[in-house]
C-alpha cells in the first residue's frame, strides 16, 4: 500500500459518503418515480458481477507465491465456494475454506 | 408495552443470528486493514462510516495494490450499488415518516436490515408507519455497535499475527463465502463467470479499469439472462 493519511481519508470520505447517498436515494426521496424495471433488474446483478471479478486473479495467482499457481489456495477456494453454495451460509464457507487452506499448507509444507 | 416499543424488541430478537455473523466478519476485517497498512483509527472510522462488509473488503483489497483513489472509490461504490435496489424497494412502506428519521433509517439500511425489514412489513401490512421504524431500527441495535466494536477488536489484534497463519488469502476466502450463497439463479451464476472470465481477459487494462468493465458486462448478462428464463416459463 502506498497513499498518504490525506488520501486514505479522502477514500474513506467517498466511499462513506456515495454509499450514504446510494441508501438514501430512494428512501429520501419517497413520492418521486420508482426504478424503471430494467435498471432494477442490472442492479440486482451487482454483487456477483464484482465481487468474482476481484477474487478470480487473487486466486489463481496469490500474492504469497509471487503470483504462482498453488494448489492448497486453489483447494481451500473451491471448498469455500462449494460450501456456500450448498449451504448458503457465510461463516460455514468461511470455516471449511479456512480449515482446508491450514490443513493443505500442513501437509505440504 | 406498546405496539411500537414490541416492534423494537422483535426487531432486535429477529437480527440476533446474525451476531453470529457481524462480529467475526468485521474482526477480519479490522485485522485485515490494518495487515494493509491503514492505522487503527481509520480501520474502526472506516467501519463506522461506511457499515457495508464487502465494500470495505473490496476497497482494502485495491488499496494494497495501490490502486488510484477513484478506483478504490468506484469499486467499492459498485459492490453497493445493490443498496440502491434495496432503498427502491422499501421506501414504499416508510411513506408518512418523517424526513430525519428516513435519512437516520437510510444510514443503518444494510443486507441483513433490508432483507429483515421486507420480510416483515411485508406479511404484515397492517404495520404503521411508527411500528416500521422501530422495528428496522430493532434489526441494527445490536448489530451496528457489534459491527464497530469487533472491528476495533480485529484491528487491535491483527498486527500480532504471525504470517504464517496465512491471511493472505482471508480476503479471497471471505469473498468467495459471500458469493456462494448468491448464486441463487442461473442468471446469478452466469453473471459471475462473466465477471471472472472478463476480469481475467482485461486484466491488462490498468488502474484495475478492467473490473469495472468485467462488472458492467457481467451485470448486462445477469439481466439477460433472466429475462430469457422468464420468457421461457412465464
Amino acid at each position: 500500500m502506498n497513499y498518504t493519511p490525506i488520501e486514505i481519508w479522502i477514500i474513506i470520505a467517498l466511499v462513506a459518503l456515495g454509499t450514504y447517498l446510494i441508501r438514501f436515494s430512494f428512501i429520501g426521496l419517497i413520492g418521486g418515480r420508482d426504478l424503471p424495471p430494467w435498471v432494477l433488474r442490472h442492479l440486482r446483478y451487482t454483487p456477483v458481477a464484482v465481487l468474482p471479478g476481484l477474487v478470480a486473479p487473487l486466486v489463481l495467482w496469490p500474492e504469497a507465491t509471487g503470483g504462482d499457481y498453488d494448489a492448497p489456495r486453489l483447494l481451500a477456494a473451491a471448498v469455500t465456494l462449494l460450501l456456500g453454495v450448498m449451504f448458503k451460509n457465510m461463516m460455514i464457507a468461511i470455516f471449511g475454506g479456512a480449515a482446508t487452506l491450514f490443513l493443505m499448507l500442513s501437509l505440504l509444507g | 408495552m406498546t405496539t411500537t416499543k414490541r416492534a423494537l424488541m422483535h426487531g432486535i430478537r429477529d437480527a440476533l443470528p446474525f451476531i453470529f455473523v457481524v462480529a467475526p466478519f468485521a474482526m477480519l476485517f479490522g485485522v485485515i486493514a490494518t495487515e494493509t497498512g491503514l492505522s487503527t483509527v481509520q480501520t474502526f472510522i472506516f467501519s463506522i462510516a461506511v457499515i457495508a462488509g464487502a465494500a470495505q473488503f473490496a476497497a482494502v483489497q485495491l488499496m494494497a495494490d495501490s490502486a488510484p483513489v477513484l478506483i478504490v472509490v468506484a469499486t467499492a461504490l459498485a459492490v453497493n450499488l445493490r443498496m440502491a435496489m434495496y432503498s427502491a424497494s422499501i421506501a414504499p412502506y416508510l411513506r408518512g415518516v418523517a424526513f430525519w428519521k428516513r435519512a437516520a433509517m437510510s444510514y443503518i439500511l444494510v443486507d441483513q436490515s433490508y432483507a429483515l425489514g421486507l420480510t416483515k412489513f411485508e406479511t404484515e401490512p397492517d404495520m404503521s408507519p411508527s411500528e416500521r421504524v422501530a422495528y428496522f431500527t430493532g434489526t441494527m441495535m445490536i448489530n451496528m455497535p457489534l459491527w464497530y466494536g469487533s472491528t476495533l477488536v480485529g484491528a487491535l489484534v491483527g498486527s500480532r499475527i504471525p504470517p504464517e497463519y496465512a491471511l493472505d488469502f482471508a480476503v479471497p476466502i471471505t469473498f468467495l463465502a459471500l458469493v456462494g450463497p448468491m448464486l441463487k439463479t442461473a442468471a446469478h451464476v452466469m453473471a459471475a463467470l462473466t465477471s471472472i472470465i472478463m476480469a481475467l481477459l482485461l486484466g491488462f487494462i490498468p488502474y484495475d479499469l478492467g473490473l469495472m468493465l468485467a462488472a458492467v458486462a457481467a451485470m448486462i448478462v445477469g439481466a439477460q439472462v433472466e429475462l430469457m428464463v422468464k420468457r421461457r416459463a412465464p
